[in-house]
C-alpha cells in the first residue's frame, strides 16, 4: 500500500513541478496547489497506513491505533495552503489586471528604465 | 511553566489585532504600534535577563508534558534573537511614520508589521519543528501582503515571484517534516535530538538535514538560492525593504543555527562542510553582484546575500568562537544593513531616485546624511571600533584556530570588494557635483528620517564599544548552542524521558 501510495506522490509531485515550470500564471499557480496535495499525502503515508482504532485510550486494552499526529498536521498545512492559495490567485488576477499580461517571461526587468 | 516566553509573541499579536478595529485613526495606530514595540522590547530584555541567571526558559502549552505537547523554548540565542527583533521593529516604525504613504497606512500597514514580528518571534521561541513551520507561514504571508501593499506594478510582479518561490520551499519543508517524522515518530527538536542520536544508521537523517539545509537555504538567501532576493528588496517601499533584510532572511539563518547544532549533529564532518563551502560561495558571489550593480538600493541586496555568508561560515566551523562570530555577525549585520537601507530611503526622498548615475553631490549639500552614510558604511566594511570590526575578527580567529584557511582567505577578500562597492556608492552619490539642484519634494520632512539612523548607529558603536561585556554574553549563548544537552535536558526533564 504504502509503496502505491509513494508512486502516487511521485506523480503529483512530477505534475506539480511540470505545472510550475510553465509560463502561464494560472498554471504555476495550480502547480503549487498539487504540490501541496503531493506534500500532504507524504505526511499521511509517513504516518503509517493501517487500520486501527480510534486513538483514544481505552484503560487497560491492548487496541492497535492508528497515529493522530499525522491528521493534526495535514489540517494545519491545508488550513494554512487554503488561505495563501486564494492570496496567489488574487495576487495574479491583480498582476493580470495592472500589467495585462499573465505570461511570465514577460514579468521581468527592473522598475525605473 | 513559565509564560514569560509566551509574551514576545502574544503581544504583536494582540497589538495586530487592536489595530484593525480602526484603520483610519493614523494617529492612534501609530502611537500603539510603537508602544507595543517598546512593550516588546521590555519584555524580551526581561526575557534576557532571566535566561541569563536562570538558565533556559520552557514553556510547555496547556501543560502537556514535552514530546507531546507544544513547547516554547527561550534559550540565550532565541532570547538575543527576539531582543534584536524588538529593536529593529522600534527603529522600522518609527521610520515608517514620515515615510510610508497614507493610503498604505490606512490599508493595514501596521497590523500587517506586527504580525509579521510575531511570526519572526515565533519562530525564534518554538521547540517543536512543525511549529517552526506554523510560523514561518505566518511571517511569509505577512511578508506576501506587506510586498504587494500599494500595487505599484513593479511590486506586484516581484509579489509573485516571491510567493511562488516561498510557496515552492514551504511545501519541502514539510515533506522534510513529514520524512524526519516518518524515522523518529517525534516533532519536538529535543527528543528528535535524543532520537537521532540513539539511531544505529544516520545516513537517512543526513539526507533528510540537506533537505532542510535547502529549505532554510532559500529562507536566508545561500548560494545558488538567492536569486528572489534583489528583486523583492528593491520593489517595496524601503522601511519594509529594511525589515526584509534585517529579520526575515535572519529567521533562516536561526532556523540553520538551531537545527544544525541541536538535531542534525550526527554527520558533522559532511554537513557542516557542506555548509561552509556555500558559505564561501554565498559570501563571493553576493559581493559580486553588488559590485556591479549602480543601484543604490540594489547594492545592498547584493550585499545582504554575501554577509549571510559570513553568518554561516560560523555554523560551518562548528566551533564555540565561530558561533560566537555568528550571533555578533547577525546583530551586526541587522543594525547596520538596517541603518544602510533607511539612508538609501531618505537619499531617496531628497532626490527621487537611487540610481546612482544621476546622484552626486550629496555630502555638501545635505552632510548629515554624507556623515551618516559614511559612519555606516565603514561599519559594514568592518573598521574598528564599530560592530563589523568585532563580528569579522571573531569569525577569522576561529577560522584560523581550526585551519580552515580556504575560508578565511574569501572571507578577508570579500571585506575588501564591500569595501570597494561602498565606496563606490560614496564616490557616485556623495562626491563631485550635484547633476542639478535637489529641492526635496516634502521640504525638511526628510530630517524627521534620521533619528531611527542614528538610533541603529549609535547601538553598533555601542556595541563596539562594550565589546567585553557582549562578547561575554554571545559566548554563553554559543556554549549552550554548542552543548546541546543543556537544551535537551531543559525541555525534557532530567536524563530525557
Amino acid at each position: 500500500m504504502e509503496l502505491l501510495i509513494a508512486f502516487v506522490i511521485a506523480i503529483l509531485f512530477g505534475i506539480g513541478t511540470y505545472l510550475l515550470l510553465s509560463r502561464s500564471l494560472l498554471r504555476v499557480v495550480l502547480g503549487t496547489a498539487i504540490l501541496s496535495h503531493a506534500t500532504h499525502l507524504t505526511i499521511l503515508t509517513m504516518g503509517r497506513l493501517k487500520r486501527g482504532e480510534a486513538p483514544i485510550y481505552v484503560k487497560d486494552a491492548l487496541l492497535s491505533y492508528s497515529d493522530p499526529l499525522p491528521q493534526a498536521l495535514i489540517l494545519t498545512a491545508i488550513v494554512i495552503n487554503f488561505g495563501v492559495t486564494a492570496f496567489l490567485l488574487v495576487l495574479a488576477y491583480r498582476t493580470y489586471q495592472e500589467l495585462g499580461t499573465a505570461d511570465l517571461s514577460e514579468l521581468r526587468g527592473v522598475s525605473d528604465e | 511553566m513559565n509564560n514569560l516566553v509566551v509574551i514576545p509573541i502574544l503581544i504583536p499579536l494582540v497589538t495586530a489585532l487592536l489595530l484593525l478595529f480602526f484603520r483610519k485613526n493614523i494617529f492612534w495606530q501609530r502611537v500603539v504600534s510603537i508602544i507595543s514595540a517598546l512593550l516588546a522590547l521590555g519584555v524580551s530584555i526581561l526575557l534576557a535577563i532571566t535566561v541569563a541567571q536562570d538558565g533556559i526558559q520552557v514553556s510547555q502549552i496547556g501543560n502537556w508534558p514535552a514530546p507531546y505537547g507544544i513547547t516554547m523554548v527561550a534559550d540565550l540565542f532565541s532570547a538575543i534573537m527576539v531582543m534584536l527583533s524588538a529593536v529593529m521593529a522600534i527603529a522600522i516604525i518609527a521610520y515608517s511614520f514620515n515615510y510610508i504613504d497614507r493610503k498604505r497606512e490606512e490599508y493595514f500597514y501596521y497590523p500587517l508589521l506586527q504580525l509579521v514580528l510575531m511570526g519572526i518571534n515565533g519562530s525564534f521561541l518554538t521547540g517543536d519543528i512543525f511549529n517552526l513551520f506554523v510560523f514561518f507561514e505566518i511571517l511569509l504571508i505577512g511578508s506576501y501582503m506587506l510586498l504587494s501593499l500599494g500595487g505599484e506594478k513593479y511590486q506586484l510582479q516581484e509579489a509573485v515571484k516571491y510567493m511562488i518561490i516561498n510557496i515552492l520551499a514551504s511545501s519541502l519543508f514539510l515533506v522534510a517534516i513529514a520524512l524526519l517524522y516518518g524515522v523518529t515518530g517525534t516533532l519536538n527538536m529535543a527528543d528528535l535530538a535524543v532520537k537521532i542520536a540513539a539511531l544505529e544508521d544516520t545516513r537517512v537523517i543526513t539526507v533528510i538535514s540537506m533537505l532542510f539545509f535547502a529549505v532554510f537555504a532559500i529562507k536566508a538567501a545561500l548560494f545558488p538560492l538567492y536569486f528572489w532576493l534583489p528583486g523583492s528588496y528593491h520593489a517595496p517601499p524601503t522601511p519594509i525593504t529594511t525589515l526584509f533584510a534585517a529579520l526575515l532572511t535572519k529567521v533562516g539563518v536561526y532556523a540553520l543555527v538551531r537545527t544544525f547544532t541541536l538535531i542534525f549533529v550526527q554527520d558533522v564532518s559532511f554537513t557542516h562542510t557542506v555548509i561552509l563551502v556555500i558559505a564561501g560561495f554565498t559570501m563571493s558571489l553576493g559581493v559580486l553582484g553588488a559590485v556591479a550593480q549602480m543601484d543604490f538600493k540594489r547594492i545592498l541586496a547584493y550585499h545582504s546575500i554575501s554577509q549571510v555568508g559570513y553568518m554561516v561560515m560560523g555554523l560551518g566551523l562548528y566551533t564555540v568562537t565561530g558561533l560566537v562570530g555568528t550571533i555578533f555577525f547577525i546583530v551586526h549585520h541587522s543594525l547596520i544593513k538596517s541603518s544602510l537601507f533607511l539612508i538609501s530611503g531618505i537619499t531617496e526622498k531628497i532626490t527621487g531616485t537611487t540610481d546612482l548615475r544621476k546622484l552626486g553631490g550629496l555630502l555638501t549639500a545635505f552632510p548629515l546624511v554624507g556623515w551618516l552614510f559614511f559612519i555606516a558604511s565603514f561599519a559594514l566594511a568592518g573598521t574598528p571600533p564599530l560592530s563589523g570590526f568585532f563580528s569579522k575578527f571573531l569569525l577569522i580567529k576561529a577560522g584560523l584556530d581550526i585551519g580552515q584557511h580556504a575560508i578565511v582567505a574569501v572571507s578577508i577578500l570579500v571585506g575588501t570588494l564591500t569595501l570597494f562597492s561602498m565606496v563606490k556608492i560614496f564616490y557616485y552619490a556623495f562626491w563631485g557635483k550635484e547633476p542639478h539642484k535637489y529641492i526635496p519634494k516634502d521640504g525638511t520632512k526628510w530630517v524627521r528620517l534620521t533619528p531611527a539612523v542614528i538610533y541603529l548607529i549609535t547601538l553598533s558603536a555601542l556595541i563596539g564599544v562594550n565589546f567585553e561585556w557582549f562578547y561575554s554574553y554571545a559566548l554563553m549563548a554559543s556554549e549552550q548552542l554548542m552543548n546541546p544537552e543543556i537544551y535537551i535536558e531543559a525541555v525534557l526533564g532530567r536524563g530525557g524521558h
